[in-house]
């Protein structure tokens, strides 16, 4: 099938070309996406006459806007007016909310054609997209992988071709480490900078919506788009947003790298290690300068991660209970019943086993153990990046420790799932934006991405010194649509 | 209560804030709407939604910690109380933990005779959401649930244990009412449950240094229940105590009807509310300025408008109590002093006739349409003999009736008085011919034979005859 997404922008020639009505398009991309994703399961249901409904009121003067007509699809946690917005959970079954995301309605205020409902781990706790109540998604690399997640659907469907962009949430990772194992572009922009309205949220203080896409010039694009302050989010930042445009083609020379050293460990295997340190030797053939820094705090990242986000998380949570809205127990005797029976029912593994232990880390003698320890350890880990950004501009690490694996091979050992984003949770609990970028290939030609990490509120630092690195490599090229 | 014991009393008071939107969205807080009116995705707690806070709510627990002489909290941070409910959506409230907004304040209350007065401690006010409503009908095997009042902003006055008898307690309530209806930050209607009360009560032997069991009383639907409740519960745990058991740590409902607490729950160990801060709100600093701007906007308060008016208007405590009770009558006699000159006049008019009709009305002066304009003309009207006290009853009626000018109720209904000699002459022969008895009693000697007679001639004279000239004129007829 023709790569008819190699960019937002030849995407945009092409509809320009084919010179169809709307209408014919949005059904050809339908068809197109389904026929797809048969392989893949980026998508557990697609709502077609929605898509056709939504694109026909497109007003009139849509056709210049940025992302006319560009099928973007959105995880399953960002909400869409009418439209089903589950978190593959069970327990949201049938939620149609009766508002949009801020992010969706600025995409499509730019006459962007949202697929939404992109599978995921249910309510973003995972990294394989495994998680999910209607099943997994597979990577298009090697369709017996994960794609990684939790934001796996949306990814995976970038990275088959099915539609030109998504939107996926980041909380730990979800952006960057499915980017990384799909081999496309991955950010997770500072905390408050995209408007959270509309996110249903798995832990307040660390969610963050961002762009993955093909490339760097239309992650700059999307965010653009997206980013900025909103009155219905009092989290998100009141700051002038820059044209993330502008930021491409720079040079970096004399730019300076940081390279923490915890973040080279011996978890790591071989291919990604290889392809980090080519990476390293591009950035400093563009000129930039590598400087060793240390991150001393970076071996609690997990440890804080898994107290403060399942605490939010515990909390977030307690609204489905079966009383006002999504699955509810219908044998229930009375209330407590049927508050236990919904929840259950509804929840899969993972967020029970979040719940629980999000609940325990706020309990009244844990409260000072637990949670109020990690958010001091948050506090030093943040103290760690700004101390690291005084002798830096951005910081380059591998994003995850390993290629995508086996479907299956981690589900019972939640740690070594844990594990997975070791590299990825310092960004959250620090707020920082941070990008994943394809660097390479490792063993069964597998992905490998690396990470760059930026102070608050310096995106365009991120994109101008990842769009270097990808103009001067190859890997983004390489499609595994094309395969 | 016998002289052995003494009683600790706590009070924790809800205060709804009369803000015209809930704490977090814009959703209207009005009062009787049709069940699930007044709501939207915020206050509904649907997934993906995030809390925006209504700094009006803020400005108004603001108004009240300057009122109360609290310490103003240098931050705004809200926490998660997190427990199960069907009337709360998120299954957790937007409420305040360790940082309360306002701290350390006090109420005075007058004591008894002396007039002394004592100050109770307030320990803390906190902002936060109120709930929804269960509605039950015991013939459902179900319930409904109204979330108009969800995230209707509360303010939650928690008072030291240092109220030691139920009536300081009805006095503290019954000064903070009085307090926040100045300010203008609540309706304090209990019925509507904009202000709701919990007492906590406990019992000690005189003298005794450690608080005995703590007994928590809900469903307290006016300040006389507080009362009654306190006393009832006085007496039940100085019963229990005689018989030599144990007061049991719990929650007690009061019953109005049958004028007992009823045991409702054992206080177990206390609900872990998991409190953490709550990440979807940014904490604001409290910048002194706007601190300074709000005092600046503050009415002159219950306590030192007593003393004014005491010294001003040369009041009696008792008149100035009564006047002060509320702003706008307080307002009212202001207004009227002012046209009349006549303090005292004024407040016999407002303390008499005014409440009279508040009363039978049940409103505020608002709500009774009297123009103090109106009410001063009326006044200066009785003064000056242009009418008899009874009809200016009866033209205040009128007056707040139909709203017309007093001067034209007058002339209407015909109320002008006689004050002309030779008018009332038959009249007053005619009252003399009748009442030759009390004629005679008068000469006899007893003088308030005279009132009687006074009485028949605005009898005859359908009370238009004016009192004092027909007094002159009957004296000097009989002696």
């Amino acid at each position: 099938m023709d790569n008819i997404f190699f960019s937002i922008d030849t995407y945009r020639k092409w509809l320009e070309q084919a010179d169809k009505p709307l209408k014919d398009t949005v059904s050809f991309l339908i068809e197109r996406l389904l026929s797809i994703d048969k392989s893949i399961n980026a998508f557990s249901e697609v709502e077609g006459e929605a898509i056709v409904a939504r694109a026909s009121v497109l007003g009139k003067g849509a056709k210049g806007r940025a992302l006319f007509g560009v099928p973007i699809a959105t995880k399953g946690n960002i909400c869409l007016k009418d439209a089903l917005t589950t978190c593959s959970s069970r327990i949201l079954e049938g939620f149609r909310p009766p508002y949009s995301a801020t992010v969706t309605e600025k995409l499509m205020a730019e006459g962007a054609l949202i697929f939404n409902g992109a599978n995921m781990d249910e309510f973003a706790f995972g990294s394989s997209c495994e998680g999910s109540c209607t099943g997994p998604t597979k990577n298009p690399w090697d369709r017996t992988r994960i794609p990684g997640g939790s934001s796996g659907g949306a990814t995976a469907a970038v990275a088959a071709g099915e539609v030109a962009a998504a939107l996926g949430s980041d909380t730990g990772g979800s952006i960057r480490q499915p980017a990384a194992m799909c081999g496309v572009v991955g950010f997770k922009p500072t905390y408050g900078r995209v408007s959270r309205y509309g996110l249903i949220a798995f832990a307040s203080s660390l969610d963050q919506i961002g762009p993955i896409t093909n490339n760097v010039a239309d992650c700059a694009a999307m965010l653009e788009v997206i980013a900025g302050y909103d009155e219905k989010d009092s989290t998100s930042v009141n700051a002038e947003v820059p044209r993330y445009t502008d930021s491409l083609n720079q040079d970096i020379k004399g730019m300076k790298i940081g390279i923490p050293k915890e973040y080279f460990i011996d978890g790591i295997n071989d291919d990604v290690r290889n392809c980090i340190s080519d990476a390293i030797k591009v950035f400093k053939k563009l000129g930039a300068e590598t400087v060793d820094i240390s991150l001393p705090h970076t071996k609690y990242a997990v440890s804080c991660y898994y107290i403060i986000g399942p605490a939010e998380a515990s909390s977030n949570l307690a609204r489905y209970d079966g009383v006002h809205y999504g699955h509810r127990d219908r044998n229930a005797r009375d209330l407590i019943e049927m508050y236990i029976g919904s929840r259950n029912e509804g929840f899969g593994a993972e967020a029970k086993r979040r719940i629980l232990l999000g609940t325990y880390a706020l309990s009244s003698g844990y409260y000072e153990a637990f949670y109020l320890k990690a958010q001091k350890v948050r506090t030093k880990i943040a103290d760690d990046f700004k101390e690291a950004f005084k002798v830096c501009d951005c910081i380059l690490t591998p994003t995850t420790p390993t290629t995508a694996f086996k479907i299956g091979e981690r589900v019972e050992d939640p740690l070594a799932m844990y594990l997975s984003d070791i590299f990825t949770i310092s960004a959250n609990l620090a707020g920082l934006p941070a990008v994943s970028v394809p660097c390479g290939f490792g063993k069964g030609n597998l992905p490998v991405g690396l990470q760059l990490m930026a102070k608050p509120f310096e995106e365009e630092v991120l994109i101008k010194s990842a769009h270097a690195f990808e103009q001067n490599t190859e890997h983004h090229k390489v499609r595994a649509c094309d395969l | 209560m016998s002289t052995k014991y003494e009683t600790v009393i706590g009070l924790e008071v809800h205060v709804q804030l009369a803000t015209k939107t809930k704490a977090f969205c814009a959703c209207s807080t009005k009062f009787g709407a049709r069940a699930n009116t007044q709501v939207c995705p915020v206050c509904l707690g649907l997934p993906g939604v995030l809390p925006v806070f209504n700094k009006k709510a803020f400005e108004y627990a603001i108004k009240l910690a300057i009122a109360l002489g609290c310490e103003i909290q240098r931050v705004v941070k809200f926490d998660r109380k997190n427990y199960y409910y069907p009337d709360l959506p998120k299954n957790y409230q937007i409420s305040q933990f360790d940082m309360p907004l306002a701290y350390n304040g006090k109420i005075t209350v007058e004591e008894d005779a002396s007039g002394a007065s004592r100050s109770i401690g307030v320990t803390r006010a906190h902002l936060e959401e109120d709930a929804g409503k269960l509605i039950h009908d015991a013939r459902l095997p179900f319930s409904y649930i109204d979330l108009n009042r969800t995230g209707t902003p509360l303010l939650e006055i928690v008072s030291e244990p240092e109220i030691r008898s139920p009536d300081e307690a009805h006095k503290y309530l019954t000064v903070l009412k009085q307090i926040i209806e100045y300010l203008e930050i609540s309706d304090c209607n209990m019925e509507e449950g904009s202000l709701r009360c919990d007492a906590n009560v406990s019992i000690r032997e005189k003298g005794a240094r450690k608080l005995g069991s703590k007994v928590e009383i809900k469903n307290l639907n006016s300040f006389k229940a507080v009362r009654d409740a306190l006393r009832f519960e006085e007496i039940r745990q100085e019963e229990v105590l005689e018989d030599g058991e144990i007061i049991s740590q719990e929650t007690r409902l009061w019953d109005e009807n049958k004028n007992v607490t009823i045991s409702m729950r054992a206080k177990e160990a206390a609900h872990d509310y998991r409190y953490f801060p709550e990440p979807d709100l940014v904490p604001f600093e409290v910048k002194e300025e706007e601190v300074e701007i709000i005092r600046d906007t503050m009415p002159e308060l219950p306590a030192e408008k007593i003393k004014r008016f005491e010294t001003e208007y040369k009041l009696g405590h008792k008149d100035v109590e009564v006047l002060v009770s509320r702003k706008d009558i307080a307002d009212l006699f202001e207004e009227v002093e002012k046209n009349v000159k006549k303090a005292q006049i004024a407040a016999n008019w407002i303390k008499g006739e005014v409440m009279k009709h508040l009363k039978e009305k049940s409103t505020d002066v608002k709500g009774l349409n009297l123009d103090p304009v109106n009410l001063s003309k009326i006044i200066q009207m009785v003064e000056d003999g242009t009418i008899s006290g009874l009809s200016a009853k009866e033209v205040l009626a009128v007056c707040l009736e139909t709203g017309d000018d007093p001067d034209d109720i007058v002339k209407k209904k015909g109320f002008k008085q006689v004050s002309d000699e030779g008018e009332l002459e038959s009249s007053i022969e005619n009252v003399i011919k009748k009442n030759q008895k009390s004629v005679n009693d008068y000469k006899n000697g007893k003088t308030n034979a005279l009132g009687f007679l006074v009485g028949q001639v605005m009898k005859e004279t359908k009370g238009k005859a004016n009192p004092k000239l027909a007094g002159e004129m009957l004296r000097k007829k009989i002696t």
